[in-house]
């Protein structure tokens, strides 16, 4: 069995920041696994801008800011395999991928890096009320049929749920000659970001109705009826609110979720994000198995996911010179008051770097501080003027104030 | 008075925008020149496919190298409609110059080797 210094699973926006960045700190013995027949996974998909503002300080479309990583990927001469699947992980980091070119192949590594992304949910798994017909298709799919296939899935569409993706497919579809009847968001807010809301949807004259939701599909062999209705405020929805949509095609975007089942086969510990519990360094609970981008949480900015990425590459180029002591004190961080998650969920306690901690709030909110706590001792407070759920907060926590900590870090979002 | 949420970055700033076209509310220069041209012209980029012609199946992406109006977005997507390259193709490649006069190039957004 081939030993390696490092392989990275995955080669979108998080799996070739890191892998760039192992290399361009020493790791010389790394390779990256890629499924699909290209680098740059979900990526060469996303034809839209609005990328590499923080990254490049431009404005590039998906397949524009792919390949500024492809090419470094190429000049830095990283190895990588296309079309090779890894099926199987274990505890001691053998890894076995399948490929037409080299068949069934395992791999001893000395650390992991998984960038696996995200998935998304499905009619199943909202329990879409109603007829299985055809013509029901999650956002992603969507985009991929039209962006890379050409195909258009439908003429008169319904779009139940406003995260990003749904949004930029309802702009997608009209500017190819769909009509986009709504989009439908079960929560008294978008999950999507604001400015997607004015160029997808406000630019094209395309309704947004904020909470309410699919109550019925109704179609015998193709889609031909969506039923929207009314929810209160446990989401439960509202008799004699119908309103009807006559369409042949619905459009979920109903959420992501971290694709993290190489994760599950080592019983490696999975936190409310449904991404690896990990530490500052984006190690999982085992030494030496990193994880960064939507397989860790999902992200709306690629930018941080390259960022987050690149902390996950050096931090295993640390791991590989014995730099990470995984036995020293563990300070766990909580997510307090309006917060749903916070990343990392434990430091360990002689960081190399300062620690930057990644939340989301559960509600939109105005006029915040964001406050870092340990007991009743206050490590450091930053205002925010609004939060939204849809957007990734960021604040950072100078390593020296981890001296001051006690047992356990809480994180909240305070009125100010 | 006008309130406009900024589309330049993912930050997405609340604009306010006075009778004197004061603009408040931007984290960055970019907001206020981009809520004074929403209210007087404004602008969007495009971005699309077009078909490969020798390759199966293949579509490429592209975009408008600079913004065009607003109201010629669905006249800019039936004239890049007419357009189809053949692989290879390079970022950046010109596939259409001066798109109907409004002083915008069609580029190339994906290498297709």
């Amino acid at each position: 069995m081939r030993q390696i210094d490092l392989v990275v699973i995955g080669s979108g926006a998080a799996g070739m920041a890191a892998a760039i960045e192992a290399k361009k700190n020493g790791v010389n013995d790394l390779l990256i696994l890629e499924k699909d027949e290209k680098l740059g996974g979900i990526l060469n998909q996303c034809i839209h801008n609005g990328f590499g503002l923080t990254e490049f300080k431009e404005e590039l479309t998906g397949p524009e800011y792919l390949q500024r990583f492809v090419d470094e990927v190429k000049r830095l001469e990283i190895p990588y395999k296309l079309n090779a699947q890894v099926i199987d992980l274990t505890k001691d980091k053998v890894i076995t991928y399948s490929s037409k070119e080299d068949g069934l192949v395992k791999l001893q590594a000395k650390a992991i890096i998984m960038a696996t992304g995200c998935y998304e949910r499905n009619a199943g798994a909202i329990m879409l009320p109603g007829d299985r017909c055809s013509g029901i298709i999650t956002a992603g799919t969507a985009q991929r049929y039209l962006n890379i296939n050409g195909l258009m899935v439908g003429k008169r569409v319904v779009i139940l749920g406003s995260g990003d993706i749904g949004l930029i497919m309802a702009r997608r579809l009209t500017l190819e000659g769909a009509k986009v009847l709504c989009v439908s968001e079960i929560m008294p807010y978008s999950a999507g970001l604001n400015r997607n809301i004015q160029q997808c949807l406000i630019d094209y004259d395309i309704p947004l109705y904020l909470s309410r939701t699919v109550s019925k599909v109704i179609g015998k062999d193709r889609l031909e009826k969506v039923i929207l209705s009314a929810v209160d405020e446990n989401l439960q929805i509202i008799p004699n609110t119908e309103m009807e949509f006559e369409c042949d095609t619905l459009i979920l975007s109903v959420g992501l979720i971290p694709y993290v089942s190489l994760l599950n086969y080592i019983d490696c510990p999975i936190s409310s994000t449904k991404g690896a519990v990990v530490n500052q360094y984006m190690e999982t609970m085992i030494p030496g198995i990193f994880t960064a981008g939507n397989c860790l949480h999902v992200h709306d900015v690629v930018d941080f996911v390259s960022q987050e990425a690149r902390l996950a590459g050096r931090s295993a180029a640390l791991y590989l010179r014995n730099e990470i002591d995984n036995n020293e004190k563990k300070i766990a961080i909580k997510p307090g008051q309006n917060i749903s998650y916070v990343l990392p969920q434990f430091v360990l306690e002689n960081s190399v770097d300062d620690i930057t901690f990644k939340f989301r709030v559960r509600k939109p909110l105005k006029d915040q501080v964001v406050m870092i706590r340990s007991g009743e001792t206050v490590l450091g407070k930053v205002v925010k003027p609004a939060l939204i759920p849809s957007e990734m907060v960021m604040v950072n926590l100078s390593k020296d104030k981890l001296q001051e900590v006690k047992d356990e870090i809480v994180i909240s979002v305070e009125d100010r | 008075m006008k309130d406009l949420t900024c589309i330049v970055c993912p930050r997405g700033c609340r604009l306010h925008v006075d009778d004197d076209m004061n603009v408040t509310g931007n984290f960055c220069p970019r907001g206020a020149q981009y809520a004074i041209s929403e209210l007087t012209n404004p602008v969007r980029t495009i971005t699309t496919s077009i078909r490969v012609t020798n390759r199966p199946y293949t579509l490429v992406s592209v975009k408008t190298t600079n913004p065009i109006p607003k109201q010629k977005i669905f006249d800019v997507m039936k004239e890049i409609d007419k357009i189809a390259v053949e692989a290879p193709v390079r970022i950046g490649q010109i596939v259409k110059t001066n798109i109907l006069g409004l002083d915008s190039d069609i580029v190339i957004t994906k290498n297709i080797d």
